[in-house]
């Protein structure tokens, strides 16, 4: 168990000195805030040492399972390896140091050349990597992309008359596409999914009315399953005029063999955390650029780098459609430094074989833990496969406690209970950049969990035991509510 | 290169496992038409080579120039260790800390954060971070509007042109208004806001440091707005915190801001972090991740993600925001940049910066034509009346070598000859001095 750093604090003890006044400049050290403004009392911060502070923070992060110490199948996150070039070119300080109000001074433009010419760059690859027209790369994360999408058709809808209040999405989607179409203003019907793992082709036709504004889906969905209605879908929704959005947290799955634009999406995001294995950060910051099709691209929002016939690159403002700020200049500008550059390190091809090995890795997994865990749908998978624990539920092993087992085995657990759809659900997204050794060991201890489920399943409830800490106590925090020290 | 560690003997294998001859098999269930012949993109290259395209393009941006830009993202020092501790794989690589037993080190760090932010506001509730300031403060209004019911947000002039135009976005399609009061370098116009104020107002939302740099005890403000049953909202300056009476002692209900000042580069924008904080009476509203200090089995102290009925993977369409991700490693960053100040450094580093703005201030006043617009106390930004149109000034000191600070006719056609201008410890009096002579020479 840890201290806080607040509880390793001694009194009077400093860390780093910042710059002072000079001697000149000390002169007006007496002006003062007035006392109805001035602080009461010191903001109580810890007093510890720069030592302290070293040792406080490796020592919290030695507590963390990450890509760079463990196997991390998390579904639907694609733990991919996070390519060290990518911190590098983040951090060159002629991109760290540079003020984001710069070109909006007059001619500013030609101060930030370099940082324009990236963004420009990664808009046009984003576009034949999803087969789109244009994208904004505004969107902070894939949620926040979400909502973008969902302004971008609200302002298509209404540009055209079109009076549109509902949103279809399938009951297999991750719960940010509801709560965003609900933060965008839309009410939300959710399509049921077929025996086969598909969308409910019939169930859609009969929700597909006049008041539908958009379908949002993943495809492959959060089954890990290629939507195979999709080309049908798109049709019956385009005869609607009821836009496509596309989630692109499953990307990893298309690269180089499919783009959602070919396949009839109209607006798409991408989780460049995700798919461009920009670091994960222990929960962001990610980046969720939005791509679309011509017929919305005045909508998008403001600004956009465009590039004018003298090869100087600009920001566009001046765009009276537009939906507006998404956000206050040009998004997470330094994680689409490391997308960007994985983007060139990778290639067409290297694209191409990420998805091909993340497919490959996703289905050996599959085929290997087939016999000893129910599958939720049986058929060749994309990145990612989903098992249900039943078969261990006979025995009262749930998909937690298979989850902490994995712990003890020295793998980070997979996504569980999502999709909502399968019940007692296990998520295994392996990602290209792991080796058959790797899945192999894997795959054995797995094997030996469900040898465990069947021979001592009450042998779980203790696990994991290999930590510093076993398992909390949930209820407790809630009902506590200690959220601060 | 694709970091693919797969020998073909290794691909033949697992394909054999899978009886299939071809990775090309595994993805059959896209529909053929559908099929892409071949990205239209170069194929990859080499470490050295993206590191040199790369190189060239940063070496395209101006930014060794001396800036004396603010405007709410502020150029201040980063301690070595913030970049190394940051660093760490351990912490970068990870993903949201869904299983506690494995994922101590984020959750303390975040629960640190949480305590941090409480304290620099005098909060009793932050969350594990946002977005940004803009995306902070947006989610802000949205939560006065669902726990008060009520339609109306009242903005004060002097909130970030940005942030107003954000707001404006964001609730467009959710029958909301929005009611203005008049832009002013100084004091919230307390007649205007009182003639606006109804029992249907959800919250007012202030800027302290206001967007020109001028600081304001907004206690009375809040009063008004509780008065009517509405929330008070403010965005702050961290770094000012050291010395300005927090917003919890001004009445606020919810406090947000900007947290780049906080030890995270400039980085043309981002990412930064958005800090959340409200008090205790509103937590179940707030959106965001937030971690609680609980115990283990054997009664260990540890902490976990908690009060998750909130959020979306739990309430879908009915939760409290659609926000899945927060600012992990920047809020990392923030509470180690804040454990490195220390109580008495933090106090110290907004002394420094607002004398040193003092200094500037005395400076700039002394040239003939050139007035502090002010009119009352600032921190360490300030506006400069020229009697020239700055967006002018600000070109002609360029070759000099500074960016002189922001000219704000960009959003206030009324104010072309104004000109925003921070201060922060790095600028040194010489940077100052220089920065005030050219102005001099310019207007000889």
């Amino acid at each position: 168990m840890s201290k806080l750093i607040f509880e390793e604090s001694v009194k009077g003890r400093k860390a780093v000195s910042f710059p002072k006044p000079s001697q000149a400049e000390s002169a007006y050290a007496t002006i003062q805030l007035p006392k109805a403004l001035a602080a009461t009392h010191p903001v109580e911060l810890p007093e510890v040492s720069e030592l302290d502070v070293i040792r406080h923070y490796t020592r919290l992060s030695c507590k963390n399972f990450s890509i760079d110490t463990h196997f991390y199948p998390l579904g639907s996150c694609t733990m991919k390896y996070n390519p060290r070039i990518c911190e590098k070119t983040a951090a060159l300080d002629g991109f760290a140091g540079l003020h984001p109000l710069l070109p909006q001074l007059r001619r500013g433009e030609a101060l930030t050349q370099g940082a324009l010419e990236l963004v420009w760059d990664t808009q046009r690859l984003l576009c034949e990597l999803t087969g789109m027209s244009g994208f904004t790369l505004q969107p902070m994360a894939g949620a926040h992309g979400e909502l973008t999408g969902l302004l971008l058709i609200a302002a298509y809808h209404k540009d055209k008359g079109n009076t549109r209040t509902k949103v279809l999405i399938p009951d297999s989607a991750h719960g940010t596409n509801p709560a965003s179409a609900a933060i965008a203003g839309y009410e939300v019907i959710s399509v049921p999914t077929d025996a086969h793992g598909d969308m409910d082709l019939e169930a859609f036709k009969a929700l597909l009315t006049p008041d539908i504004a958009a379908v949002m889906m993943t495809c492959p969905s959060t089954l890990g399953l290629f939507e195979r209605n999709i080309l049908a879908i798109a049709e019956l929704a385009h005869a609607n005029d009821t836009l496509l959005y596309y989630d692109g947290a499953n990307m990893n799955a298309m690269m180089g063999y499919a783009r959602p634009g070919d396949l009839g999406f109209d607006v798409v995001h991408l989780n460049v955390h995700k798919t461009l294995s920009t670091p994960h950060g222990g929960g962001g910051p990610g980046a969720g650029p939005v791509g679309v099709k011509e017929s919305l691209l005045p909508f998008l929002p403001t600004s956009i780098v465009e590039k004018d016939a003298l090869g100087k690159y600009w920001l566009r403002y001046d765009r009276p459609k537009s939906i507006g700020y998404i956000a206050p200049f040009y998004g997470n500008f330094a994680v689409l430094i490391r997308a960007y550059t994985y983007l060139l390190h990778l290639g067409g091809n290297g694209l191409k074989e990420a998805t091909e090995y993340a497919v490959l890795n996703a289905n050996y997994i599959r085929a290997k833990l087939k016999p000893y865990y129910a599958e939720a749908y049986s058929r060749i998978c994309m990145h990612e496969c989903v098992f249900t624990a039943e078969l261990q539920m006979k025995k009262g092993v749930r998909a937690l406690d298979i989850a902490k087992a994995l712990i003890d085995e020295g793998f980070h657990p997979p996504t569980i209970y999502f999709p909502m759809i399968v019940h007692e659900a296990m998520m295994f997204e392996p990602t290209e950049t792991e080796s058959k050794e790797t899945l192999d060991r894997f795959i054995e201890a797995m094997i030996r969990i469900a040898k465990e489920a069947e021979a001592n399943p009450d042998s779980f409830a203790e696990k994991p035991l290999t930590t510093e800490i076993s398992r909390v106590d949930e209820t407790k925090a809630a009902k506590a509510m200690v959220l601060k020290a | 290169m694709s970091f693919t560690p797969h020998t073909l003997e290794d691909r033949d294998e697992m394909l054999a496992t899978l009886g299939v001859s071809s990775l090309k098999e595994l993805f059959a269930d896209i529909p053929k038409s559908a099929h892409l012949a071949k990205l239209d993109m170069p194929d990859g290259i080499s470490e050295q080579e993206v590191y040199d395209r790369l190189h060239a393009l940063s070496h395209k941006n101006a930014h060794e120039l001396t800036c004396f830009i603010g405007g709410g993202f502020y150029d201040h020092s980063i301690p070595s260790a913030v970049d190394t501790l940051s660093s760490r794989g351990e912490f970068f690589t990870a993903y949201t800390p869904y299983q506690p037993e494995v994922a101590q080190g984020t959750l303390q760090a975040i629960f640190e954060f949480q305590s941090m932010i409480c304290r620099l506001t005098g909060m009793d509730v932050a969350n594990a971070s946002m977005y940004d300031g803009g995306t902070a403060l947006v989610e802000a209004a949205l939560m006065a509007i669902r726990s008060t019911n009520r339609p109306r947000i009242i903005v004060a002039g002097g909130l970030n042109p940005i942030y107003r135009r954000m707001l404006d976005t964001y609730t467009r399609n959710l029958h909301i208004d929005m009611e203005e009061l008049p832009v002013d370098e100084g004091a919230v116009d307390r007649v205007k806001l009182a003639s606006l104020l109804t029992d249907q107002t959800a919250a007012v939302i202030i800027q302290n440091p206001n967007f020109f740099g001028t600081v304001e005890d907004f206690s009375d403000i809040a009063a008004m707005a509780h008065a009517h049953g509405a929330l008070m909202i403010a965005s702050v300056y961290p770094i000012a915190m050291g010395l300005i009476k927090s917003p919890a002692e001004m009445g606020c209900d919810i406090v947000v801001g900007e947290g780049q000042s906080l030890g995270l580069p400039l980085s043309f924008g981002g990412p930064y972090l958005g800090f959340f904080a409200v008090q205790k009476a509103h937590v179940r509203k707030m959106p965001g991740r937030i971690v609680g200090e609980t115990t283990d089995r054997h009664g260990n102290r540890c902490y976990v993600l908690t009060l998750q009925a909130r959020e979306q993977h739990i309430r879908r369409e009915k939760a409290a925001s659609n926000i899945c991700s927060n600012e992990a490693l920047c809020a990392l960053r923030a509470t180690i940049y804040l454990s490195l100040l220390g109580k008495q450094g933090l106090t110290d580093l907004a002394k420094t910066c607002m004398t040193k703005a003092e200094y500037a201030k005395a400076q700039f006043a002394q040239i003939k034509g050139v007035r502090i617009k002010n009119s009352a106390p600032t921190f360490n930004e300030f506006m400069l009346e020229l009697p020239c149109n700055a967006s002018d000034l600000v070109a002609e000191l360029i070759p000099l070598g500074l960016i002189a600070g922001f000219p704000l006719g960009r959003y206030y056609p009324e104010l072309q000859n104004c000109l925003l201008v921070a201060i922060t410890e790095k600028r040194t009096q010489v940077e100052i001095d220089a920065f005030v002579s050219a102005v001099k020479g310019l207007l000889k």
